[in-house]
């Protein structure tokens, strides 16, 4: 780790200005935080967390129209349990399971099909939030919900795509960013070669790394070692997981389920082909045509600044909220919910930074 | 995002696997990852095998994971706490 700090240190001085880098994966997030990555960044290079979180992107209509139906006598909410306590607009599925609602928590979108086999009388939906990395696994269930002609199945599907979402970022002249750490799982299914056009088209740097924090260092340094030359190359560190095709099988049960569609983010609004409808031939597993769901209006919580957060634009210290009124045990935003959130990362293992008294009150999470 | 964790195949009937991920058995798809049979070692994220790994990568990612906290002792959790998202 030493010879690394050092030679990011030279190649921060040999560029000669501020460099910003971004990891786009919430895991990437937790373990920089949790492992000091960010205490060996020379004062030029900058990391800041991206949309990587797929609970924080969750625009808020979709908690609001989950919980309704949550609220429906005849229907079970299946979830991730990442999901259970993000505040929608009138309360959580948390809140709503607490006021008599059925959520249940599940570990797999197998696990969701499972409950409606047991459950044929009730109406069982599965929130399928998530990257490329998750989206297989929900076709894969509505594909075995098709098979065994379950009529009490459905999906509200909440998928997204990380190139859009990187591209959105890099088309927003706010946003500056020079490099980009590459999520290693969803390369897994997408195939590293996904990232090609953000290196050919917009220029950028994209190192595809691991977890470990050796792994992200190594990421940063390769980076940072482009944007000196100046070049622009995708590089791929985890080559052991993330191949440059991906999992084709993974990817053909995204397509036989899944069309790209458009997709509300919470912080990057509504964006074409940023998400996954439903295909036609699978509509009767679409939750949204089945229950006759109406999204509403997406209304951040007050003060939260998730939006920023996600995008880049602030850190999480930034939110005034931050540790004082905003904790894991007492979420504000989505961020400080999930625990790939910034805001739990940050809350977990940087709070200390945080110049206000708050900072040290100690709050066991 | 995506955290797919390593765990070895014990069981397998078809497409469904039971694997051992640290100290829990649990139940997986491999319909993503055909060819794995008992004895190998896949990444499982929410329930599915995304790939097939070499035992010593998978130890290597299992040493990363739980050194750094990626993932509280699979026992340990709270059903709740233990299904995170993608
Ligand atoms: S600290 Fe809380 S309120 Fe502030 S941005 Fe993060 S989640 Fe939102």
């Amino acid at each position: 780790m030493a010879l690394l700090e050092t030679e990011l240190a030279d190649l921060a001085t040999t560029i000669g200005r501020p460099v910003k880098l971004m990891e786009v994966c919430g895991t990437h997030t937790v373990n920089a935080c949790r492992s000091g990555v960010h205490s060996f960044m020379p004062k030029a290079v900058d990391l800041i967390s991206g949309p990587g979180c797929p609970v924080c992107v969750t625009a808020q209509r979709y908690i609001d129209a989950l919980i309704e139906l949550g609220r429906r006598n005849d229907t079970i909410i299946a979830t991730y349990g990442d999901m259970l306590r993000v505040a929608g607009a009138g309360g959580s599925l948390e809140v709503a399971r607490s006021e008599g609602a059925d959520v249940r928590v599940v570990t797999s979108a197998l696990e969701a099909v499972e409950t409606a086999i047991k459950n044929p009388e009730r109406d069982v939906v599965f929130a399928a939030v998530g990257f490329e990395t998750t989206a297989p696994a929900t076709a894969s269930a509505i594909i075995t919900a098709a098979n065994e002609k379950l009529l009490n199945f459905s999906v509200l599907p909440a998928h997204k795509l990380v190139i859009p979402a990187m591209k959105a970022l890099l088309s927003d002249p706010d946003i500056r960013i020079d490099g980009f750490l590459c999520p290693g799982h969803v390369s897994v299914i997408t195939g590293g070669d996904v990232f090609g056009p953000i290196v050919k088209d917009y220029k950028k740097p994209c190192v595809i790394v691991g977890f470990g924090a050796n792994q992200i260092m190594e990421g940063i340094v390769h980076l940072v070692r482009q944007i000196a030359v100046p070049e622009a190359q995708l590089e791929n560190l985890y080559p052991e997981a993330a191949l440059s095709r991906g999992n084709p099988i993974a990817q053909e049960l995204i397509d036989r389920v899944f069309v790209p569609g458009m997709a509300a983010w919470r912080a990057l609004g509504e964006m074409e082909e940023s998400g996954l409808d439903i295909r036609p031939e699978f509509g009767k597993y679409d939750a949204v045509g089945r229950h006759g769901i109406s999204f509403g209006e997406d209304r951040e919580p007050p003060g939260c600044r998730c939006a920023e957060v996600i995008t880049g634009r602030c850190k999480p210290l930034d939110c005034s909220l931050f540790a004082g009124v905003c904790t894991p045990i007492y979420p504000v935003g989505p961020c400080m919910v999930s625990s790939e959130g910034s805001c739990q990362a940050y809350f977990r293992y940087r709070r200390h930074e945080l110049k206000s008294p708050m900072a040290r009150v100690r709050v066991e999470v | 995002m995506c955290l797919a964790l390593p765990a070895k195949i014990e069981d397998c009937l078809d497409e469904i696997a039971w694997v051992r991920l640290g100290d829990a058995r649990m139940k997986v798809s491999l319909v993503m990852t055909p060819e794995a049979g008992v004895g190998d070692w896949v990444l499982v994220h929410a329930g599915f095998a995304i790939h097939q790994v070499t035992e010593d990568d998978a130890r290597e990612t299992w040493m990363i994971v739980t050194e750094h906290g990626l993932m509280e002792k699979p026992g340990a959790t709270s059903p709740d706490q233990k299904a995170e998202t993608a």
